[in-house]
């Protein structure tokens, strides 16, 4: 017997029990549909977490100082002596495998240009930081080494800024007071959005360390008058994290005198490495979910197998005559397994349908972002056809082994 | 030795509980090509399971038996599937036609099995269908038919892979007596054409159109009358 005509049999079969044939399908129907929801979302939670990452920069390590102990008193983050351009210098020439290092000082400061005034962050930074955390110059140029150490007045502003202050127009070459003090506006960046916890990253302007370090010294509150507040390194594609890191706590550990077995005044964090911590989480319920979900297809498999067992009770002499007529235990074992794929491959197919349907209803009622790919009609064919078959194979080897003088007496 | 049917010390024993039956005890019988042959017998007479060992459907506990010159007794289930198959055609006194499914289809089953080209099928399985007076209603399905016209499906069915035998199990036990003439009158017409068939039947009126009539008793022929 061929697959056509076995399907055609399981087809009729099917059809003749319609509604029963729907009820049994409805566990794999939830079952296929709960297993796409669950991708669906996982898949944009996962997307939505590495486009948080690559907005940070991919690979970046953040370097502050730690506590301080003043006789047993432990003082909070940031107590510890400061970040110097010392260390940023001697991680940049000492560590292998980073792309880039810039400390960073931040200010928030008042901007006027023309007539109009804007509160804001003004970040003094090193040229290696805009490679570092993914910004990219829209327009104009960054500035160079040699005119950061010298303090040069260059500012380069976000989209915010050129929304803000120049009300869309072009800045480049524009004078603007920041802190009272003139800037010269040489380079805009391109738009970086929110964060996940919403504050505007293009609201903000960039200009030499060194140069915000002596015009905004009182408002950056450091104790030494070459002291960073946050150190930014880049680890270069292909190097490892932890070997960079546990270079740099090595490098710190010397320059800062701190004595052997003694606690790093200091901390080295990976911010990719925090994100996916804290997507764990999520990835933890989702686990969870995705077991809910195998419990439902599980039972939907149960459902199928109970109307595969009736099925096969109730068409014993059918079974019989089959076999009567020539019908091998194969074909008739194969015959009651294409049904049971069938039934179920039609449900993996409502189930896909409901699935995609659910995730976007769910992506428009909770703005959440979804990922709806290609693969998800494999995993609902393929999740489908192997309940079909694992739970189709006990009721399908039962009537394959029916006697056929027992199963044509069978009332 | 040249009987289409041949069995020697043919024994079927059944355990029941603790107690062994024997159904069939020391059956030897041969059966000619193009016989005409009525088993008969009250019931555990061991006719039936007789029916189900030349049948092919059973294997016999011991003894031998030979139909068309092939030894069943060691055959395994899907050697005896395939030789029902190409050798046996069967007619019940249910019909035991397939529900939901076109006359044309139900007589066209075993060809499925025989691995036959769906368009042959379709032909060889109409012809049968003409054959036994059934043209007419090839597209309609078990319960839109009589009776009468049920069973002819199922004698279209038996004949449709060309079987050597066609065996017959109260084919008319379901049948008002007018029908049962008309479907006795088939057997009679396909007999005189050649093919072999063995009608198990408790009704002398029935067994009265074959040749030759064998009666059982407890597992044992009683009496073999030509």
């Amino acid at each position: 017997m061929n697959l056509l005509s076995s399907l055609r049999v399981a087809l009729i079969a099917l059809r003749v029990n319609a509604l029963r044939s729907a009820l049994a399908m409805l566990g794999v129907i939830i079952g296929v549909a709960s297993v796409i929801v669950l991708v669906s979302i996982s898949e944009g939670t996962k997307r939505a977490v590495e486009e948080q990452i690559a907005s940070f920069g991919a690979n970046l390590l953040i370097i502050r100082p730690g506590s301080s102990m003043f006789g047993g008193r432990r003082g909070g983050a940031g107590t510890a002596d400061p970040l110097t351009d010392g260390d940023v210098q001697a991680i940049r020439n000492e560590i292998a495998g980073l792309a880039g290092v810039s400390g960073e000082v931040s200010s928030a400061s008042t901007v006027v240009f023309g007539g109009v005034n804007w509160s804001t962050r003004i970040q003094g930074v090193n040229p290696d930081y805009f490679s570092a955390r993914g910004w990219t110059i829209a327009d104009g140029r960054a500035f160079s080494g040699a005119e950061e150490t010298s303090g040069r007045r260059y500012a380069l502003v976000g989209q915010t800024i050129i929304t803000e202050l120049f009300d869309g127009a072009d800045p480049l070459g524009q004078s603007i007071r920041i802190g009272g003090q003139p800037f010269e506006v040489i380079g805009t960046l391109a738009r970086k959005g929110e964060t996940s916890w919403g504050q505007d990253q293009d609201d903000v302007i960039f200009a030499p360390l060194n140069t915000v370090r002596q015009r905004f010294g009182a408002g950056i509150q450091v104790t030494r008058r070459d002291a960073v507040q946050t150190v930014y390194a880049d680890i270069a594609p292909g190097e490892s994290t932890s070997r960079v890191i546990a270079d740099i706590q090595d490098l710190l550990r010397i320059r800062r005198e701190i004595a052997p077995g003694a606690e790093d005044d200091f901390n080295v964090g990976s911010l990719a490495e925090f994100i996916r911590a804290r997507n764990e989480t999520e990835s933890q319920l989702g686990l969870l979910l995705a077991v809910g979900a195998g419990i439902v297809l599980l039972v939907g498999g149960i459902g199928i197998m109970n109307i595969m067992l009736v099925s096969v009770t109730e068409r014993t002499r059918e079974i019989g005559l089959r076999l009567a007529v020539g019908a091998k235990r194969r074909d008739v074992r194969n015959q009651f397994l294409i049904e049971s794929i069938v039934l179920c491959l039609i449900g993996g197919l409502a189930g896909l349908v409901a699935g995609v349907g659910g995730t976007l209803v769910y992506a428009e009622v909770g703005q959440l972002e979804i990922v709806i790919d290609p693969m998800i009609v494999g995993i609902a064919i393929g999740a489908s056809a192997m309940v079909g078959v694992f739970f189709g194979l006990y009721p399908a080897h039962r009537a394959s082994r029916l006697d056929p003088i027992e199963a044509l007496r069978f009332e | 030795m040249s009987g289409l049917i041949e069995c020697r010390d043919l024994v079927k024993t059944y355990t029941m509980g603790d107690q062994t039956v024997r159904a069939l005890d020391g059956v030897s019988l041969d059966i000619a090509p193009g016989d005409y042959v009525a088993i008969m017998g009250a019931s555990g007479s061991g006719k039936s399971t007789l029916m189900n060992l030349m049948g092919a459907l059973d294997r016999p506990t011991s003894g031998s038996l030979r139909i068309a010159g092939e030894e069943l007794a060691g055959l395994d289930a899907d050697r005896l599937a395939a030789f029902r198959n190409r050798t046996i055609g069967f007619v019940f006194q249910q019909f035991n036609l397939l529900p939901r499914t076109s006359a044309l289809e139900n007589a066209a089953l075993p060809l499925v099995y025989a691995g036959v080209a769906p368009a042959e099928r379709r032909q060889r399985a109409l012809a049968r269908l003409e054959q036994v007076g059934l043209g007419e209603r090839t597209d309609h399905h078990p319960s839109q038919l009589s009776g009468g016209q049920q069973q002819r499906v199922a004698i279209a069915r038996a004949l449709v892979n060309d079987p050597k035998i066609l065996l017959a199990d109260e084919p008319t036990g379901a049948l008002d007596s007018q029908t049962s003439d008309d479907i006795m009158g088939i057997f009679d017409t396909l007999n005189r054409e050649g093919i072999t068939i063995i009608l198990v039947t408790h009704e002398q009126e029935v067994a009265d159109h074959a040749r030759r009539q064998i009666v059982f008793r407890d597992g044992q022929i009683l009496e073999d009358r030509s």
